[in-house]
């Protein structure tokens, strides 16, 4: 196992797929010449030429568009959109077409396209680029959304999407390309769609997924100095939704914890929570409880900023108040 | 390529049945048998008829909403394009798609779009498809006039001259989007100065309603974008006669506007050709029609008697991956 960034795990997955198979390509703004704007592609230009690492005009439609229909006529492109909250102008190909045109045509197509994307806050980059809309396009049916909080996840979940036939919305945290993390040597792929225990533990049960599973991971520390094991299930994909390792930890220990970056109306802890009412409501001891951002746009203020994003001490004070 | 009388009267035999097939659908709709939108192509028969007729085999069709004309041009029969607007599972969509979505990817038809001007980005990924192959096939993108004042139209339209891409952009202009005529939605009425912008070349053809023209243009715009040079942009003009879709008042135009068009009937034109150039003889031509009259019935009796998909079929076609 050798340790790498988060930003290398992603971009040997990339590579590695592209030595692999000829039909996988890249396009977005600045994946070429400037070598992507997290320098996750620096050096595939050189490598791949200019067919493969495809510099797009600042057009989000026609790149995940384009990606579409190169999808649907047999190429494995990877359309990036810079970052999540440009997506919004794509949005009628990420959840209006890329996840319709197979069922929607009676299974004649399908669209084998991954939209690569950073999302998040914490960097100051004021309210119209720092959200965490995740739960928005898991909303819908057709698309499959996966978000990695380790280098690991992120390697293997990016060669299984690259390699999927239907399209997958990645989605990378903008200030986690720094993080470091094993990852095993040679070609593994994650599977979408399931979820994994991360930490074991009995007191309490936190879900959670990417950023959230950093700050829930510190938060463990700090709770485990104090004697309160919790366990962190990991979704690392928000659909398909795989609730067993949540639901089966729920039941273990009968608190439930759930920690996402985003806003919590309508959110991805409003869906989980659900799912472990509905499934497993008797085995409730205390009312679940959700850490996530206040409901605010973003101010660009740094310390204003951090107050309303969810921080470690969240996570611990929420842990206690549900034992 | 001249046409032998054989090819004369299979192309009269498919403006013919589009319109037969199209009265019976508004028939089946009024008898509340279809639902949905239904959008007819009635009066747009030469256009659809002439592009099919000129492509070669490679070129891929990609189309909008009022896409029954092309799909019976394609040699979809006229059985499965009706048990798709009746919703049945021996609809070329399997009851998924209806009027909007037909496609036969077999028949390098691609489909059927509804939202309007989204199909672009799309085709311009397909023709990005063959580029990167090798292929010398032409991707013909079909849409309205309505559709060149979206955003999507012009993301689309740079990207394929950014990329020298082998895409043939046909605006069909029948001079309304729904019910605003083009002047008082495109800030140009002259819609292929469009293509001016993007360095594209361009022409239009005044006299969308006579196959020949439409052959003709639609040839030389095809010879020009298999010889290597990129993008081509054809406006070809033409009306529709019936309304924007059932049910519509037509407050918008004015009936002598409509009767004066319908003298320039598709079918009447090149009825009148192929008698007095003595390419066949009006009892040929009549002949034709009454085999189409009998495929029609059969084709509504083949729909009304096939099965509604099963509720079990539901989630059939959620994905294109195995599980």
């Amino acid at each position: 196992m050798a340790i790498i960034t988060m930003r290398q795990a992603i971009s040997d997955a990339l590579w590695e797929e592209m030595e692999r198979d000829p039909k996988v390509f890249i396009m977005g703004q600045e994946v070429g010449v400037w070598g992507g704007t997290y320098a996750v592609t620096k050096g595939f230009l050189d490598h791949f030429g200019e067919k493969r690492v495809r510099d797009t005009p600042i057009a989000e439609s026609a790149i995940v568009g384009a990606g579409i229909g190169a999808a649907m006529v047999g190429l494995r492109p990877v359309s990036e959109i810079m970052t999540i909250n440009f997506a919004f102008v794509a949005m009628d190909y990420i959840v209006n077409e890329a996840p319709k045109m197979h069922t929607m045509f009676g299974g004649q197509m399908k669209v084998p396209l991954v939209i690569r994307t950073a999302g998040g806050g914490g960097r100051q980059l004021g309210a119209t680029h720092s959200q965490t809309p995740d739960a928005i396009f898991a909303h819908f049916p057709g698309l499959k959304v996966v978000s990695p909080g380790t280098p690991e996840d992120a390697k293997g979940l990016l060669k299984a999407a690259i390699r999927d036939d239907d399209p997958v919305l990645f989605i990378e945290h903008a200030a986690m390309y720094q993080i470091r993390g094993e990852v095993p040597e040679g070609d593994y792929t994650t599977p979408i769609g399931v979820s994994k225990v991360q930490r074991e533990g009995d007191a309490v049960t936190i879900v959670t997924y990417c950023k959230g599973l950093q700050l829930s991971m510190q938060a463990a520390e700090q709770l485990s100095q104090e004697g309160i094991e919790v366990e962190i299930v990991d979704l690392r994909s928000l659909r398909p939704l795989d609730m067993g390792p949540a639901l089966a930890s729920f039941k273990k220990t009968n608190r439930a914890v759930i920690v996402e970056e985003g806003w919590p109306s309508y959110g991805v802890g409003a869906e989980v929570a659900t799912r472990l009412y509905e499934a497993a409501f008797d085995y409730a001891d205390a009312p679940i409880k959700r850490v996530a951002q206040k409901e605010v746009p973003l101010p660009y203020n740094a310390a204003l900023e951090q107050y309303a994003l969810a921080q470690v001490e969240d996570v611990v004070a929420a842990v206690k108040e549900v034992l | 390529m001249a046409l032998k009388k054989k090819d004369h009267l299979e192309l009269y035999r498919q403006m013919v049945l589009i319109r037969r097939v199209e009265e019976r659908s508004a028939e089946l709709y009024q008898a509340g048998k279809i639902g949905g939108f239904l959008h007819l192509y009635i009066g747009q028969e030469a256009v659809s008829t002439g592009i099919v007729s000129v492509r070669q085999p490679q070129d891929r069709i990609i189309t909008a909403y009022r896409d029954h004309g092309v799909a019976l041009n394609v040699g979809i029969s006229a059985k499965e394009v009706i048990a798709e607007l009746l919703g049945k599972e021996t609809g070329i969509s399997k009851g998924r798609g209806g009027s909007m979505h037909m496609a036969d990817v077999t028949k390098n038809y691609w489909g059927g779009h509804a939202i309007v001007g989204a199909h672009l980005p799309i085709a311009a990924g397909m023709a990005l498809g063959d580029q990167y192959e090798g292929n010398d096939g032409v991707t013909i993108c079909m849409f309205g006039d309505g559709a060149t004042n979206i955003g999507f139209f012009h993301e689309g339209v740079n990207l394929s001259k950014v990329w020298n891409l082998p895409v043939l952009w046909l605006c069909e202009n029948n001079q309304y989007g729904m019910g605003t005529a083009v002047g008082r939605a495109s800030a140009v009425e002259q819609i292929h100065m469009k293509a001016e912008g993007y360095g594209i070349p361009h022409s239009r053809l005044e006299d969308g309603m006579d196959i020949m023209k439409v052959r003709e243009a639609v040839g030389a715009a095809l010879d020009h974008i298999r010889s290597g040079k990129g993008p081509y942009f054809l406006e070809v003009i033409t009306y529709r006669f019936e309304g924007h879709s059932m049910g519509d008042p037509q407050r918008y135009r004015e009936k002598d506007e409509v009767t004066k068009w319908e003298k320039n009937d598709p079918i009447g034109i090149y009825h009148r050709y192929i008698v007095d150039e003595k390419i066949a003889t009006k009892a040929d031509l009549d002949k034709i029609e009454q085999t189409i009259e009998a495929e029609v019935a059969e084709a509504i009796e083949f729909a009304e008697s096939s099965p509604d998909p099963g509720f079990d079929t539901l989630f059939d076609y959620m994905y294109a991956s195995k599980e």
